[in-house]
């Protein structure tokens, strides 16, 4: 059979050798703990604590506004040293809650469930939404929200992200070694609010331990199919991972339930796990610290809001300077000012490069090649979609499409002229949508 | 501030496929016919070879100096314009026939247009048409030490038979690099394996122009007739090699099937009408001509565009 996939994509060295075979490490946070109060996409979390309050491991600290939100919960106990703005991986400045750890881990008592069953689907909707558990691929989508469609009997596929196509990480690729039953666990409790719904675990085929893992697990689960995927960048996006499993294909302004479909990656699936089955929020997740100037490449469970410098530190520190440091991917992720920046939700690896092939490759003029358009998983044409956007033509960016762009970078990265298309696309689609919102 | 690390938006790696590797491969995958034209036409045509690219790449030089643009000749593209314009010239040509069409290729064809990418049409193609047409005698006289009189395509035309094995192999008159299909095909041949060209052009272009000599070419589908039009004249040169230049063919797959269909019928059309026995490189910069055209109605469905909503 060959192996499900979607056209388009590339094969970037994948740096996954480096901390692979690195089990998961418990780390404890050091310093003071920052949680920003927009850690996923929708309306900034509400405070409910004030400085000077001593607050528990696993009370919350800021809640939902609206229903497009989610809480933030304190992952130790201590005092609140200040609510004020502080750096986020993405540069920007946002108001955040400082919490001095005093190092004692009292933790607040959670509201487990021991029969599934017992609860309704608006019971477990709930107990995500609680949870404060968000999409933890990258996005930070609210996942009570993606988990309640308008027609929730038409969802015939809740598919597990377990691609993991971003290079460098192994962060689920771990997860799915040492707690597999916690990622199936999680999948079943997504289909237990979708009656006509089958689970489908997709795996990248550059982890056939996993795989083999996961059809042991699910032998005896008629619900749930584990499927081998071709390994290809970005396979792990959401619309290609449709198509790839089910041969179904949206555009950008259709949700995955027009396919009939709902996407969770493997870290959120561990979350919603956690929140609905022992009612215990999301505090921690894994992250792999990685790159060839980590001195002891590895995968960490942190205490969400820990300092990124400490996990370099607990990583062995660098063996060379860095020229670069990512926070994910380097495909997707957010190059960083300095380390002083929290973990968040949405944060899967820090990446500590000893080039900046960005800086080392001057763009140079286009010649033509195609290999955008070969490349690109959204079948636009990233080098025309660029030269819109560098002249401001934003009505024939549009018209050719450039919505659909997923920002993927692939076309970036393949450029023989080494142009930094991704780059301008993104920027007018942000315009873009901007100008969209003033309307 | 002073511990801030540089930034910048993702993807923050980079493939190794740069400009200059695309075009040093083409070098490369074009020394088979170069290495060939020289063994069959002697010493003089390493000569045009060298004089050629050395016109190409100091023209540049020279535009770029005098405009003050950034250099660029380190990319290699004026390389391969120089190799190949000396390919599709006739050994006997006096040797500043490079340096003229040399000049003109990057000059006019190229700079002038905005540099590399920016060039409407194949520049050592438009170079050959100048020549052509600018000094007749000088580039139809295929008359040289080892070969005398016709070309195989004009004697073809006047209704002569002709060696199709001679062909094939390249052993017959003709301009330095295009006598030799087997030289030709094995250099594309490299270029499709590591994915720098691909089969759509030279494909559709080569099957349609087949099906056009079979229709109209008043002979049927006589195999011995189609090989030597196949094998005769610039087709394979030009097919692998001009028509599969980057900047001049269309971006879009549909666009590079059509594009290939078009310089098909324009070669046959030029062959068997035609007053003169070739037509490859005036199909070929006509075609160049119609490839915003092409583009513009040969964009992709982007992907999941129109999708059914269940």
């Amino acid at each position: 059979m060959s192996k499900l996939s979607f056209n388009g994509g590339i094969h970037p060295y994948d740096g996954k050798d480096l901390s692979k075979d690195k089990p998961i490490k418990d780390v404890l946070p050091v310093g003071n703990l920052v949680y920003p109060l927009s850690q996923h996409i929708g309306a900034p979390a509400t405070p409910v604590v004030a400085k000077g309050d001593y607050v528990l491991r696993g009370q919350m600290i800021a809640d939902a506004n609206g229903f497009v939100s989610v809480p933030i919960y304190s992952t130790v106990s201590g005092k609140v040293v200040a609510i004020e703005p502080r750096r986020v991986v993405t540069g920007d400045m946002v108001n955040s809650i400082v919490i001095e750890n005093d190092n004692e881990y009292k933790e607040v008592e959670y509201d487990s469930c021991d029969d599934i069953d017992s609860l309704s689907k608006a019971d477990i909707i709930e107990r995500i939404r609680k949870g404060g558990v968000v999409g933890m691929g990258g996005a930070g989508f609210p996942t009570h929200v993606k988990l309640s469609p308008k027609e929730p009997e038409k969802i015939e596929y809740c598919i597990a992200n377990c691609a993991e196509c971003e290079p460098y990480l192994t962060s689920d690729y771990r997860r799915m070694l040492e707690e597999p039953e916690k990622v199936v666990e999680g999948l079943k409790v997504v289909l237990r609010l979708f009656d006509n719904a089958r689970g489908i675990l997709a795996v990248e085929d550059n982890k056939p331990d996993c795989i083999a893992k996961l059809k042991e697990l699910t032998k005896n689960e008629p619900r749930i199919l584990v499927k081998t995927l071709k390994t290809k960048y970005p396979q792990g996006a959401e619309r290609q991972l449709i198509y790839a499993t089910t041969k179904r294909a949206i555009d950008s302004t259709m949700l995955p339930a027009d396919a009939g479909c709902t996407v969770n990656n493997v870290d959120t699936l561990c979350a919603i796990y956690n929140a609905v089955i022992n009612g215990i929020p999301l505090m921690e997740r894994i992250v792999t610290v990685t790159g060839d100037c980590v001195r002891e490449p590895q995968n960490f469970r942190v205490h969400i809001g820990q300092n990124y410098r400490e996990l370099i530190d607990e990583a062995g520190g660098f063996k060379i300077q860095p020229k670069k440091v990512v926070s994910g991917g380097p495909m997707m992720g957010f190059a960083l000012f300095n380390l002083d920046v929290p973990t968040t939700k949405t944060a899967s690896a820090l990446l500590a490069m000893s080039r900046d092939m960005v800086a080392e490759n001057e763009p140079s003029a286009c010649i033509n090649c195609g290999m955008c358009l070969e490349v690109c998983p959204g079948r636009v044409m990233p080098k025309q979609l660029a030269v819109y956007a560098d002249h401001g033509d934003y009505e024939n960016f549009e018209k050719n499409n450039g919505m659909e762009c997923c920002e993927c970078g692939c076309c970036s990265f393949i450029c023989p002229a080494k142009r930094n298309l991704t780059q301008s696309i993104k920027s007018a689609r942000k315009i873009i949508l901007a100008n969209r919102k003033k309307k | 501030m002073s511990d801030m690390m540089r930034v910048s938006s993702n993807p923050h790696i980079r493939s190794k496929v740069s400009t200059d590797k695309i075009m040093l491969m083409v070098v490369i995958a074009l020394l088979p016919a170069t290495g060939f034209g020289i063994y069959n036409f002697g010493i003089r045509a390493l000569f045009h070879v060298l004089i050629t690219i050395a016109s190409c790449v100091i023209s540049e030089l020279v535009f770029e100096l005098i405009v003050k643009k950034k250099i660029t000749v380190g990319d290699m593209s004026a390389v391969v314009t120089g190799l190949l314009l000396a390919l599709n010239l006739p050994v006997s040509a006096p040797l500043w026939i490079g340096i003229v069409g040399g000049a003109f290729a990057i000059m006019v064809v190229k700079m002038m247009f905005g540099g590399l990418g920016q060039n409407f049409m194949n520049p050592a193609l438009a170079a050959r048409c100048f020549l052509l047409i600018s000094f007749p005698s000088l580039m139809t006289d295929f008359t040289c030490d080892v070969y005398s009189g016709a070309t195989p395509l004009a004697s073809l035309k006047a209704g002569e038979s002709v060696n199709v094995y001679n062909m094939i192999i390249g052993k017959t008159a003709g301009t330095i690099g295009e006598t030799s299909m087997v030289a030709i095909v094995l250099g594309a041949v490299l270029l499709m394996l590591i994915g720098i060209i691909d089969i759509k052009i030279p494909g559709s272009y080569i099957l349609t122009f087949v099906i056009f000599i079979g229709l109209f070419g008043g002979h049927g589908f006589d195999p011995y007739y189609l090989s030597a039009h196949l094998a005769g004249g610039g087709l394979m040169l030009g097919a692998f090699f001009m028509a599969t230049d980057y900047v001049t063919r269309p971006v879009t797959r549909a666009g590079q099937v059509i594009f290939g269909i078009i310089l098909g019928i324009l070669t046959g059309i030029f062959r068997v009408f035609g007053a003169s026995a070739e037509g490859v490189s005036y199909a070929i910069i006509i075609g160049n001509l119609l490839v915003p055209l092409i583009t513009r109605y040969s964009s992709p469905k982007p992907f999941g565009k129109g999708g059914e909503r269940r």
